[in-house]
């Protein structure tokens, strides 16, 4: 290839991936994988800027609550930094219908719903668990516990398959999403088993960042993980996660896949975590900088980017403009952040049971005498 | 009109209500289907509303509570059979750190209406993991509420309310007791409120408190303790979370004196939390400190000395006379 680029997928692992733009930014037309299925894409001038737009945004947002932890406004923050490209791709591949089941890391996704970014924030600052209705945005509540959320998932699925929505292009879908790490628990596999026999519609989106904190991926498995989905009865693949087009081309296919009732699906987002596993973490004390260094030659963004301009899709105007954009976003989520007023203490006797608790409430009237015992004084 | 059916039929018959008057209810777990369970309750069951509501699941615990949350969150009420108390502890991490705290985590948006049924208890001559009781674990935990039934009538209503509420409750039965009979009103509507304790034998000299499979244990201590002189009130708990202490603070107003008995190792027990709280609400009435009989803080021990390890009513009759000799 001229100009001294890589081949396409040279930057793949060993087995592969699919990829349809490559870290200079060349357009792969399709790949066919070596189950016989091919994937591409066919944006429009403005999707393929949409999702230049989209990939910026959440970088940017990201970047944002990072600064804000930092500076002791967040209690902490998972960063997403370097998973832009899974995140955003999957994210567009949903239909309005399907349900997604995040991690706490999955703000692009959350982004990409049509969500007000600031909907985590509550969590990650400690004035709510979350908070949110997860049938109102078609998005659960992120879930902390490794894995737990896989079952839950599939559980959901099973529902889909029980209301009779799936067998035609309208039908829905599920997505959960996991790491690598999370694909040595139990209930992961419990939740492989279980969509596998009831034929659940279901994609299971592992991103592979590479760590599960410190641990690199050699302590999860000894083979790439998408070939585990063989042994459970449904279809694997692999993907560079890096790149938002391939991961809207597989999630898209297997998405439809599943609400036509053909099945579940695992897709690998073969990614990395450039980033710290969250703000109380030091990667530095176990990773080395070439290879982070190595990682940032496949940037998510930046190969989007390169494509735009080559294709004179896009130029600095526009660049510049994606870039102030987001950043007024960013501004207004800090602004928002900052406002978000903390809870009265009492309301912690808030939403403890449906049909509610003569103890609870008992325990919520002695705090509030209790607290009302100060008033007046100076404490 | 009532009938005479035991404890396991009256939960069959109160499940197969259940799943006539809510086509969103659901029933999942191990043998649940074609076998109708290992002890029966869900026999014809599946039968009689299809595989798609009477579930056969995987063999997997956490799978069993962690889809049910995933279908609870769809709009479906899932009643999940646990086979035996031992085995719920590969689904502890759902039940605990999930179930319990989606209501709270998701600020009142999402209900889990889900029943985990746990036959519990010893007392059958089984081996290990299959005669446990393990409702302090639940009781303990913020948003699970607990209770348990003793004989059939309750275990008819008790199943019923636990399914229509929208609350996830953990719903022990006695396993040693499904086989014994009682009077059952199949027409019936429940008349007494699920969380809700219940004078079962009225008495003046001292308030025995007891749930599940030691009401029995209880009521018979108490027929006995008459033949002697003492007059026992028995008050069958029925709801362990959240207790309802309001039957039992008035019993030991009146007797001056309390014994609490269950199988469960005492070691931070219901009965510990029980004897806190009358010690704490009827201190000035007390005669005697509240006594404890329980499990022995071991393993269960094997099936040929359980009959050491559980109360039994001289065990009873021995706390009731350390009462008085007080």
């Amino acid at each position: 290839m001229a100009n001294g680029e890589s081949e396409p997928g040279a930057d793949a692992p060993a087995g592969g991936f699919v990829q349809l733009l490559t870290p200079d930014g060349e357009r792969v037309d399709s790949v066919t994988t070596a189950d016989g299925v091919t994937y591409s894409v066919d944006f429009t001038d403005d999707e393929y800027r949409g999702l230049y737009r989209d990939l910026v945004t959440v970088r940017r947002l990201d970047a944002e609550a990072t600064a804000l932890q930092r500076q002791g406004e967040l209690g902490i923050w998972a960063s997403l930094l370097g998973q832009e490209a899974a995140q955003v791709g999957s994210g567009r591949a949903l239909r309005p219908q399907d349900m997604a089941f995040p991690t706490y890391r999955e703000h692009g996704v959350l982004y990409c719903r049509g969500i007000d970014p600031i909907m985590p924030f509550g969590l990650f600052r400690g004035v709510d668990q979350g908070g949110w209705d997860p049938n109102e945005f078609k998005f659960n509540t992120y879930t902390i516990v490794i894995g737990s959320q896989t079952l839950h998932a599939t559980g959901y699925a099973m529902g889909i398959t029980m209301d009779g929505k799936t067998g035609s292009p309208d039908g829905e879908a599920v997505i959960a999403y996991f790491g690598d790490g999370a694909t040595s628990q139990g209930e992961v596999n419990e939740g492989f088993v279980w969509s596998g026999v009831f034929h659940a519609p279901i994609v299971f989106f592992c991103q592979n960042n590479q760590y599960a904190i410190s641990e690199p991926l050699e302590r999860q498995t000894r083979i790439p993980l998408y070939r585990r989905a063989a042994g459970y009865g449904f279809p694997g693949v692999r993907i560079d996660g890096n790149d938002v087009l391939a991961t809207y081309a597989v999630t898209r296919a297997a998405l439809d896949h599943a609400r036509t009732g053909q099945g579940p699906t695992l897709i690998e987002a073969y990614t990395y975590r450039m980033g710290a596993h969250t703000s109380s973490d030091d990667p530095t004390r176990y990773r080395i900088a070439s290879e982070v260094e190595s990682w940032k030659a496949k940037d998510p963004i930046s190969r989007v980017k390169a494509f735009l301009s080559k294709q004179q899709l896009a130029g600095d105007d526009f660049f510049g403009e994606v870039d102030e954009t987001a950043g007024k976003l960013a501004l207004d989520l800090r602004e928002r952040v900052l406002a978000l007023p903390d809870p009265p203490p009492v309301s912690m006797f808030d939403n403890v049971y449906p049909g509610g608790s003569p103890e609870i409430d008992a325990q919520r009237a002695q705090f509030e005498r209790y607290q009302a015992s100060f008033e007046g004084s100076a404490h | 009109m009532a009938e005479t059916i035991t404890l396991g039929k009256a939960l069959n018959h109160g499940l197969r209500r259940a799943l006539e008057s809510d086509p969103k209810v659901i029933i999942m777990g191990e043998d649940v289907g074609k076998l109708g369970g290992v002890f029966r309750i869900t026999d014809g069951l599946q039968k009689d509303f299809g595989e798609d509501r009477v579930i056969d699941t995987p063999l997997a615990e956490a799978g069993i509570v962690g889809t049910a949350i995933g279908l609870a969150i769809r709009g479906y009420r899932p009643v999940c059979e646990i086979q035996f108390d031992g085995f719920v502890f590969p689904a502890y991490n759902q039940i605990v750190a999930q179930v319990a705290k989606m209501f709270y985590r998701s600020k009142g948006n999402v209900r889990l209406p889900i029943v985990i049924r746990i036959p519990y208890g010893g007392g059958i001559g089984a081996v290990e993991h299959h005669s446990e009781s393990p409702e302090a674990y639940f009781a303990h935990t913020p948003g699970l509420k607990v209770v348990t039934c003793a004989n059939p009538a309750d275990a008819y209503h008790m199943i019923q309310q636990s399914i229509a509420s929208d609350d996830p409750i953990v719903f022990f039965e006695p396993k040693r007791r499904y086989w014994e009979k009682g009077a059952v009103d199949l027409d019936a509507a429940p008349d007494f409120p699920l969380h809700a304790s219940r004078v079962t034998r009225a008495g003046s000299d001292i308030t025995l408190l007891a749930y599940g499979p030691m009401v029995k244990v209880a009521l018979e201590a108490a027929q006995a303790a008459d033949e002697d002189g003492r007059n026992i009130e028995v008050i069958d708990l029925r709801t362990l979370s959240p207790l309802d202490m309001g039957p039992v603070y008035d019993s030991v107003r009146k007797t001056g004196r309390c014994v609490v008995v269950h199988e469960a190792p005492g070691n931070l027990g219901l009965g510990s939390e029980i004897a806190a709280r009358v010690t704490e609400e009827c201190f000035y009435s007390l005669e005697a400190p509240v006594l404890r009989v329980a499990g022995y803080d071991v393993p269960y021990p094997a099936a040929r000395v359980e009959e050491e390890y559980l109360p039994d009513l001289d065990r009873v009759l021995d706390a009731v006379d350390r009462s008085f000799g007080w």
